[in-house]
C-alpha cells in the first residue's frame, strides 16, 4: 500500500445501534438451564440485545448506518455499501441493497460479506480494495447480525452468548500518514476447521425438506472448548503480522479491540501478546457477541465512552466461523463526540 | 524434575495456585479450575512439556495426578 498514488482508507465515521429489547442472564435462567454465575464467569456477558419478532438485520443495520452517516456529517455521497453479515433477511438477494436503498444512497454497488465473526473485519479490508483501485471514494461498511434467529430455543451452548446489532463505520480515500489510515489487513481462513461453528441444515447439503433431519439442524453448532483453543493464538499471530507490517512495536498499542466473543479470549489474546488487560477494550458485558456486527459496535461504543481517543493507536483483530481470522491497525482520527 | 514438578510450577504460573496448596489428588474443580481453564492448562502444557492434550482429554481430566498419568503415558519429558 505505499505506491504514492494509491489512496489510503480513512476512518471518517461510526456509529452503532443496538435492537431495544434486553435480554438479561437471569431472563435466560428462567427458560434454560445456566445462571447470571456461570454465563459472566465463562464468558464476561451480563446482558445482550435481541430483535423482537419482525425486527431483521436489515432494520439494524439500517440504523447503525445512519448513524454513521450522521456521524461523518450529512451530504457526502456514499459509493458503495459493503455489509458483513451472517445472518442475512433472506437467502436471495444480499441485504445490502436494500440497505443502501433505504439509506437513499442510490443505485450504488451494494454487496454482503459472509465471514462470520470476522465479517466485518473483511468487509474493511474489501473497502479498501475498492478505494485503492478507485472503484469508490467513500464507502459505508456494515455489520449487522440477528443471531438470535440462529439459536435454538433452550440451547445453552450457544444461547447464552450471542447477540443481535449492527455497527457501521464511513471510510474515505485518503493518504497513509492522516489520522484515521488503516494498515495493512491480515486476513485468514482455514476450512479444514469449518464444521467447528456451523449451521449444517438450510444450505445446499442439507436442504429444506431433506427428510429426518433434527430440526436442531438448522441452527448455530459450536465447539466451544476447541474453538476457544485456537481462537487465541490465531488473533494473537494474526496481530503481530500487522504490527509488523505498521512498523509499531507492542508498547506502541494503546488500545485492543478485539472480537468480543468471550471476555477470556480477549484477555488470553492480551497475555499472549504481553499487552495489559486494560488496553483491552471489553463491552462484551453489555452486549455478548454479536459476530460480524461486533468490532464496528465496540468501536463506536469505546468512542462514545472515552476508552479510544484522537492519536490513539489501535489495533483491530476478529476470529470466528470458517474458520476465518483478520486483523488491521489505524490512528484513531479526531471525530465528533457523539 | 518430574512431570508432577512442572505442572505444579505451570498452575502457579499460569493461574496463580501456590504451590503448596496442590497435591496429586487435588481436583480442578478443588482448585477453581474451569473447562476452560482445563483449555488454557492443556495449551500451556503442550507448549511447556511439547505433548498434544485434546479437548476431550481435558474433559476427562479430575485430578492433577490424572494429568500427569496422561501426559507421562503421551511420553512427556521435563
Amino acid at each position: 500500500m505505499s505506491h504514492p498514488t494509491v489512496p489510503a482508507m480513512v476512518l471518517a465515521g461510526i456509529g452503532a445501534h443496538l435492537p431495544e429489547r434486553v435480554v438479561t442472564n437471569d431472563d435466560l435462567s428462567s427458560v434454560m438451564a445456566t445462571s447470571d454465575e456461570w454465563i459472566s464467569t465463562r464468558t464476561g456477558i451480563r446482558q445482550r440485545h435481541w430483535v423482537e419478532p419482525g425486527e431483521t438485520t436489515l432494520d439494524l443495520a439500517v440504523e447503525a448506518g445512519r448513524a454513521a452517516l450522521k456521524h461523518h456529517g450529512e451530504g457526502t455521497a456514499i459509493d458503495a455499501v459493503v455489509l458483513a453479515t451472517t445472518t442475512p433477511d433472506r437467502r436471495c438477494p444480499a441485504t445490502a441493497p436494500e440497505v443502501a436503498a433505504a439509506l437513499g444512497l442510490g443505485t450504488v454497488p451494494a454487496f454482503d460479506v459472509a465471514a462470520v465473526c470476522s465479517g466485518f473485519v473483511y468487509a474493511a479490508a474489501t473497502a479498501q480494495g475498492l478505494i485503492a483501485a478507485r472503484t469508490a471514494r467513500t464507502v459505508l461498511v456494515i455489520g449487522a447480525e440477528a443471531m438470535s434467529s440462529l439459536l435454538y430455543p433452550g440451547d445453552r451452548n450457544v444461547g447464552v452468548i450471542f447477540g443481535d446489532g449492527a455497527g457501521a463505520a464511513v471510510v474515505r480515500a485518503g493518504d497513509h500518514d492522516e489520522p484515521g489510515a488503516f494498515g495493512t489487513f491480515d486476513l485468514g481462513a482455514d476450512g479444514h476447521a469449518a464444521d467447528l461453528i456451523a449451521v449444517n441444515a438450510g444450505g445446499g447439503r442439507v436442504p429444506h425438506g431433506t427428510p429426518d433431519v433434527a430440526e436442531q439442524e438448522y441452527y448455530l453448532t459450536m465447539a466451544g472448548r476447541e474453538v476457544y483453543r485456537r481462537s487465541i493464538p490465531g488473533m494473537a499471530d494474526s496481530c503481530r503480522r500487522v504490527l509488523t507490517d505498521r512498523g509499531w512495536a507492542m508498547d506502541d498499542v494503546d488500545t485492543l479491540i478485539g472480537h468480543q466473543a468471550n471476555v477470556r479470549i480477549l484477555h488470553g489474546v492480551a497475555r499472549n501478546l504481553g499487552l495489559d488487560a486494560d488496553r483491552c477494550y471489553v463491552n462484551i458485558d453489555r452486549v455478548g457477541n454479536t459476530s460480524a456486527a461486533s468490532i464496528p459496535i465496540a468501536m463506536a461504543h469505546a468512542h462514545a465512552d472515552g476508552a479510544v481517543r484522537a492519536g490513539d493507536r489501535v489495533l483491530v483483530t476478529a476470529f470466528g466461523a470458517g474458520l476465518t481470522w483478520g486483523s488491521t491497525t489505524l490512528v484513531w482520527p479526531d471525530l465528533p463526540t457523539p | 524434575m518430574s512431570v508432577y514438578t512442572k505442572i505444579v510450577e505451570l498452575l502457579d504460573d499460569k493461574f496463580g495456585i501456590p504451590s503448596d496448596e496442590v497435591t496429586a489428588e487435588s481436583t480442578f474443580e478443588d482448585l477453581d479450575l474451569d473447562s476452560l481453564d482445563l483449555v488454557e492448562f492443556s495449551m500451556a502444557a503442550e507448549d511447556e512439556l511439547g505433548v498434544k492434550i485434546t479437548d476431550e482429554e481435558a474433559a476427562e481430566l479430575k485430578t492433577v495426578g490424572d494429568a500427569v498419568t496422561l501426559l507421562e503415558q503421551k511420553g512427556a519429558t521435563v
